[in-house]
C-alpha cells in the first residue's frame, strides 16, 4: 500500500460536487502537487486529507492505517496555508515552538531543547535570529518561512501546503518555491501542494494531479503532463496549446486546409484525428525551405514579451484557424517579424502527436 | 447513547477530548437559550390563544379588540413612534454627517455628548423634560398652551432617549466611503447637491433603515417614559404594564406583549435581511474618504452640532441640576439633601447597590457566556450540525423582542407553579438572566464580527500541530479579542446598569434596581430623589466607560508591537 491512499472519495456541498470518486496514492517521500482551477476540488482534497473537511464517502489511509474517520488532531500533518495563519499575539519563537510541547515524544524535550529547536527550525527556512520579532513585523515571504518553520518544528510524517505562495509577490514566490523544493528534498517528507499555478506545478512537483470538477482528469510527471496530455482540458490548463483537427490521409498522414502533415504516430485512415501543437514547437524555415510538415504562413499579429515572441500565423487556405508560435529572442537571433509578413514555418512531425478521443 | 452520536461530529471514535468538550458546551449552551429565551417567548405566545381552560381560542384577542380604548392605544403608539423616527433619523443624521464628512474641532468630544444618553435610564429625559417644561417648568412658557405631559413630552423624550442609538449607526455607516466615487463626481463636476443625493445617500441608504427601524422598535416599546411624562395619553407599553403589574392579568398581557412584538420583530428581520446584502457594499480596493475643509460646509455643521449638544447636556444637566436643588421651585438652594434623605436614609440606596450587584454579575456572566458561544459557532465545528442554524438564529433573536415583552414572558414561565425554576423568580439571578438575553444579540454581533477578522484556519493549525482548540482560545483568540472583549463587557454593565423594561415585571422589594427605583420614586411624586438617583447612575455609567477607554488605550499601547505593523 502506498504511503497516503485515498480511495473511492467523494464530499457534496449541497448539490455541488466537489469531489467525485477520487482514487489517488501518494509515495513516501514524493512531492505531488495537486492543479487545476479554482472549483476543481484540489483544496477539498487536501482539507479532506488533513481531515478539516469531512468526505461522504470514501477512505483515507495514511501509512496503512484508516484515518477517513479521525479528528485533524489525531492524524500526523504539517499544514502551511495561504494566509500564513501565524498567531499575531505570540513572536516568531513562540510561534515555532507552538506545537512542540504537545507530542508525547516532545514532552521531555525541556525549555532549552525548544529554544534549540527553533533556533535549528529558523535556520532550515533562512530565518536566523528573528525570534524575537513579531509575524506583523516580517513581510509576507519571512511569514511564509515562519509559517513553514512551524509545521515543520514538529517533524510531522505529512507536510501539506494549501497555495502557500499565492499571497506573495512575483519574485518572492519564485525564491521561496526553489527554497521550499530543496528543503523538501533535504527532509525527505511526503508533501501534497495545491495550487493553480501551472507554472509552480510543473517546477516543484514530482508528479502532477490535474483536477476538474471534482475528478481527476491525469496523473504524471511535469514532462508527461506537459507533453503528453491525457485530455483536451489538461492540454489547455497547461501551457498554451494549437488544436489541429483533421481527417487521417493514408496511416500516417493528416489533411489540415489544404495541408498535408505527417503525424508522429499511425493514425486509422479516413478517420478525423485532433493533435494538440504547442506554440514552442513551430520552427520557423529559411523561406525556400522545402523541408517536411513545412508551408507558408501570414503573420497576423506579433507580440514581443522580453524573453520571447508570440505570433499568430494565419496559414494559406486555413485562415479561420490560425496558428499561435512562441519564438524565443535567442531562436529569431534578431530576425524581424512583421504583421502582414509571409513566412515560412513548420511542425516538425515528432510533434504532431494524435490526442486521445474524448471519452 | 454510543450509536445516536457516533455520526456527530465531536462525539464518536476519532474524536479528540477537547472536540468532545465542545460539542457538549455547544448543547449546553443551546439548552440555556432554549429555556431562558425560546420557552418563555413561546408560553408567551402560548398564553394569548389558550383561554383559562387550556383550550384553543383566540377568545381574548376578541377580548382586547372590544376593550374601549385600546383601538386609542394601539393607534397612539403607532403615530408616535412615526412621529419619534422622522424627527430622530434626520437630526441623527447630520449630526453623524457632521462627525465623519466634515472637518470640525473636537470630534470626539461632540461624539460622546451625543451619546451620553445612553449612560441613563430613558426615564431621564422624561424627568428632565418635566422640569424644563413641565408645569413649574424653567422654560414652560416656550410651549405656549401646549402641556408637555402628553405626546409632546413622550416625542421629545423618546426622541432624546433613542438619538444615541441612532447615532451609532449612523457613525458606522458614514465611517467607510470611498474616494475614488467623490473624485468621479468631482471630475463630472458634480454640484454639491448632487454628490450628496447621489453618492453619499445611497451609500448609507441602509444605515438609514437600520436606524430607522431601531428607532422605530425604541418608541414603540419604550414604556418608563410615557408612564412618566406620558400623562393620561394611552399607549400600548403602559397598558402591558398597567395589565399586568395593575391588574395581575398576564393572558391580556400577553396578548398586548404579542402585539408589541409583532412590529419590532417584523422591523428586526428586515433590517437584519438587509444588513446581509450590505457586506458586498465596500470593496476591498476602495480608497477612504477623508474630508478636507470647507467653510460654508464646516460651519453651518459646527453650529448644529453645538446646538444639539447643548439640547444633550441641557437634559443631563438639569437631571442633576434637579438633584442638588433643595425644592424645586421655592428654594434653589443647593445640597445633597435628595441623596441623603430622599435615597440613604429612605433605603432607596440599597436599589443602587442591587443594580451594581447586578450590572456585575450580569458582565460577569454575560461576558464569557455570549463570547463562548460565538467562538464555538465560529471557529468550532463539533456538535450536532442542525443545531448550529438554530443557537444562531437564538442569538440574533434578542435584538426583535422588547424587554416588556421578554419581562412578561419571564413571568409567564418562571412564574408558574408546576416550572421546577420557580425559585429562580423574583431572585437577582433571573434578572441577571434577563439582562444577558435581553441585551445578548449585540454583544453577539461583536464578538463574532471580532472572531471573523482573525484568520480563519489558525484552528486548522493548532490541530495539526496537536495542540488543543482551548489552549489556542486562551492563548491566541483571546487576547486577539480583547478589545472586543472588553466592549461587550461595558455594554452589558451599563445597559443593565439603565435598563427598566423586562426588570419592572421581575424585581421583588429586595431585589429593586435603581433604575425602576427611579419610576417607583417619580410615581410617588418624589422627582428630587429620582433625579438624584438617576445622577447617581449616570455618573457610574460614565466611570465605567472611562475606566473602559483607558484600559483599551493602555491595551493598545502594551499591545503596539503585533498590533500596529511597524517594519
Amino acid at each position: 500500500m502506498a504511503h497516503l491512499e485515498i480511495r473511492n472519495l467523494s464530499k457534496y456541498f449541497g448539490t455541488f460536487v466537489a469531489l467525485d470518486r477520487v482514487d489517488l496514492a501518494v509515495e513516501r517521500g514524493e512531492f505531488l502537487v495537486l492543479l487545476g482551477p479554482s472549483g476543481c476540488g484540489k483544496t477539498t482534497l487536501l482539507r479532506a486529507i488533513a481531515g478539516l473537511e469531512r468526505q461522504d464517502a470514501g477512505q483515507i489511509f495514511h501509512g496503512g492505517e484508516d484515518i477517513s474517520k479521525r479528528s485533524p488532531a489525531l492524524r500526523d500533518y504539517g499544514i502551511v496555508f495561504q494566509s500564513y495563519a501565524l498567531f499575531p499575539n505570540l513572536t516568531v519563537a513562540e510561534n515555532v515552538a507552538y506545537g512542540l510541547k504537545s507530542r508525547k515524544a516532545d514532552r521531555g524535550i525541556g525549555r532549552e531543547g525548544v529554544r534549540q529547536r527553533v533556533g535549528e527550525m529558523l535556520a532550515l527556512v533562512g530565518l536566523p535570529g528573528i525570534e524575537h520579532k513579531y509575524p506583523t513585523q516580517l513581510s509576507g515571504g519571512q511569514q511564509q518561512r515562519v509559517a513553514l518553520a512551524r509545521a515543520l518544528a514538529t517533524a510531522p510524517d505529512l507536510l501539506l501546503l494549501d497555495e502557500p505562495l499565492s499571497a506573495l509577490d512575483a519574485i518572492e514566490r519564485v525564491r521561496l518555491r526553489s527554497e521550499i523544493r530543496s528543503l523538501q528534498s533535504q527532509l525527505g517528507v511526503t508533501t501534497i501542494m495545491v495550487t493553480h499555478d501551472q507554472e509552480e506545478a510543473l517546477a516543484m512537483a514530482d508528479r502532477i494531479v490535474v483536477m476538474k470538477s471534482g475528478r481527476i482528469q491525469q496523473v504524471g510527471g511535469p514532462q508527461d503532463i506537459y507533453r503528453a496530455p491525457a485530455n483536451d482540458f489538461v492540454a489547455d490548463f497547461i501551457g498554451r496549446g494549437n488544436l489541429i483537427e483533421g481527417p487521417a490521409v493514408g496511416d500516417r498522414h493528416v489533411r489540415f486546409g489544404d495541408l498535408t502533415l505527417r503525424a508522429a504516430e499511425p493514425l486509422s485512415p479516413g478517420q478525423t484525428h485532433r493533435f494538440y501543437v504547442r506554440p514552442e514547437d513551430i520552427c520557423l524555415h529559411e523561406t525556400l525551405d522545402q523541408c517536411e510538415n513545412s508551408f507558408y504562413a501570414h503573420v497576423l499579429k506579433h507580440e514581443f514579451l522580453g524573453a520571447y515572441s508570440l505570433v499568430t500565423f494565419s496559414a494559406r487556405n486555413v485562415a479561420h484557424q490560425p496558428l499561435v508560435a512562441q519564438f524565443s529572442s535567442n531562436y529569431l537571433a534578431g530576425r524581424p517579424i512583421k504583421a502582414g509578413a509571409t513566412l515560412r514555418i513548420g511542425i516538425p512531425p515528432e510533434h504532431l502527436r494524435p490526442m486521445p478521443e474524448p471519452v | 447513547m454510543t450509536r445516536l452520536t457516533r455520526s456527530i461530529p465531536g462525539f464518536g471514535e476519532g474524536r479528540t477530548t477537547s472536540e468532545r468538550v465542545s460539542a457538549w458546551l455547544l448543547i449546553g449552551a443551546a439548552l440555556l437559550l432554549c429555556m431562558f429565551l425560546i420557552l418563555p417567548l413561546g408560553v408567551l405566545l402560548m398564553g394569548s390563544v389558550f383561554d383559562e381552560a387550556g383550550d384553543f381560542s383566540l377568545v381574548r384577542f376578541v377580548e382586547f379588540a372590544s376593550t374601549p380604548g385600546m383601538g386609542t392605544a394601539v393607534w397612539n403608539t403607532i403615530w408616535v413612534a412615526w412621529v419619534v423616527t422622522a424627527i430622530t433619523v434626520p437630526l441623527a443624521f447630520f449630526y453623524a454627517y457632521a462627525i465623519q464628512r466634515a472637518c470640525l474641532p473636537l470630534r470626539g468630544v461632540w461624539r460622546i455628548v451625543g451619546l451620553s444618553a445612553l449612560l441613563g435610564p430613558s426615564l431621564v429625559g422624561a424627568i428632565s423634560f418635566i422640569q424644563w417644561f413641565g408645569t413649574q417648568g424653567v422654560l414652560k412658557s416656550w410651549l405656549g398652551e401646549l402641556s408637555v405631559y402628553g405626546p409632546i413630552g413622550i416625542i421629545i423624550s423618546t426622541v432624546y432617549a433613542s438619538f444615541p442609538h441612532a447615532l451609532m449607526i449612523l457613525v458606522v455607516a458614514l465611517a467607510t466611503a470611498d474616494a475614488r466615487l467623490f473624485e468621479a463626481a468631482e471630475a463630472l463636476s458634480a454640484s454639491r447637491w448632487r454628490k450628496f443625493v447621489t453618492v453619499t445617500l445611497p451609500s448609507v441608504r441602509y444605515g438609514l433603515i437600520s436606524a430607522a427601524l431601531v428607532v422605530f422598535s425604541c418608541s414603540v416599546s419604550e414604556f418608563g417614559i410615557p408612564k412618566v411624562i406620558g400623562g393620561n395619553f394611552p399607549v400600548l407599553a403602559v397598558e402591558v404594564y398597567v395589565q399586568v403589574v395593575g391588574m395581575h392579568n398576564f393572558g391580556r398581557g400577553a396578548v398586548v406583549a404579542l402585539l408589541l412584538l409583532l412590529p419590532v420583530l417584523v422591523a428586526f428581520i428586515v433590517d437584519w435581511r438587509i444588513q446581509r446584502k450590505q457586506q458586498a457594499s465596500l470593496t476591498a480596493r476602495a480608497v477612504p474618504y477623508v474630508p478636507r475643509p470647507d467653510w460654508r460646509r464646516d460651519v453651518p455643521l459646527l453650529a448644529y452640532c453645538a446646538l444639539v449638544s447643548v439640547a444633550m447636556l441641557g437634559v443631563l444637566g438639569m437631571a442633576a441640576y434637579t438633584s442638588l436643588v433643595k425644592f424645586w421651585p421655592y428654594n434653589l438652594e443647593l445640597s445633597f439633601d435628595h441623596y441623603r434623605y430622599g435615597l440613604a436614609e429612605a433605603g432607596v440606596l440599597d436599589a443602587y447597590l442591587n443594580s451594581l450587584k447586578m450590572a456585575g454579575l450580569t458582565t460577569l456572566v454575560g461576558t464569557p457566556f455570549i463570547f463562548l458561544v460565538a467562538y464555538l459557532l465560529e471557529k468550532n465545528r463539533s456538535g450536532p450540525a442542525w443545531l448550529r442554524p438554530l443557537v444562531q438564529g437564538a442569538a440574533a433573536l434578542p435584538m426583535g423582542v422588547p424587554g416588556l415583552v421578554l419581562g412578561i414572558g419571564y413571568i409567564l414561565f418562571f412564574n408558574h407553579p408546576s416550572n421546577p425554576l420557580n425559585s429562580l423568580y423574583h431572585t437577582l439571578a433571573i434578572m441577571v438572566i434577563a439582562n444577558v438575553v435581553h441585551y445578548y444579540t449585540s454583544c453577539h454581533l461583536t464578538a463574532l464580527t471580532a472572531l471573523k477578522s482573525i484568520d480563519r484556519e489558525f484552528e486548522a493549525v493548532s490541530a495539526s500541530l496537536k495542540v488543543s482548540q482551548f489552549v489556542t482560545l486562551w492563548r491566541v483568540t483571546l487576547p486577539v479579542c480583547l478589545p472586543a472583549v472588553l466592549e461587550i463587557a461595558r455594554y452589558l454593565f451599563i445597559n443593565a446598569m439603565t435598563t427598566v423594561s423586562a426588570l419592572v415585571f421581575l424585581y421583588s422589594p429586595g431585589t429593586l434596581p435603581a433604575s425602576v427605583s427611579i419610576l417607583n420614586l417619580d410615581e410617588a411624586g418624589e422627582l428630587g430623589p429620582a433625579a438624584a438617583m438617576a445622577t447617581l447612575i449616570v455618573m457610574t455609567c460614565a466611570t465605567v466607560s472611562l475606566l473602559y477607554s483607558l484600559l483599551t488605550h493602555f491595551l493598545f499601547r502594551r499591545q503596539q508591537a503585533w498590533r500596529n505593523p511597524t517594519r
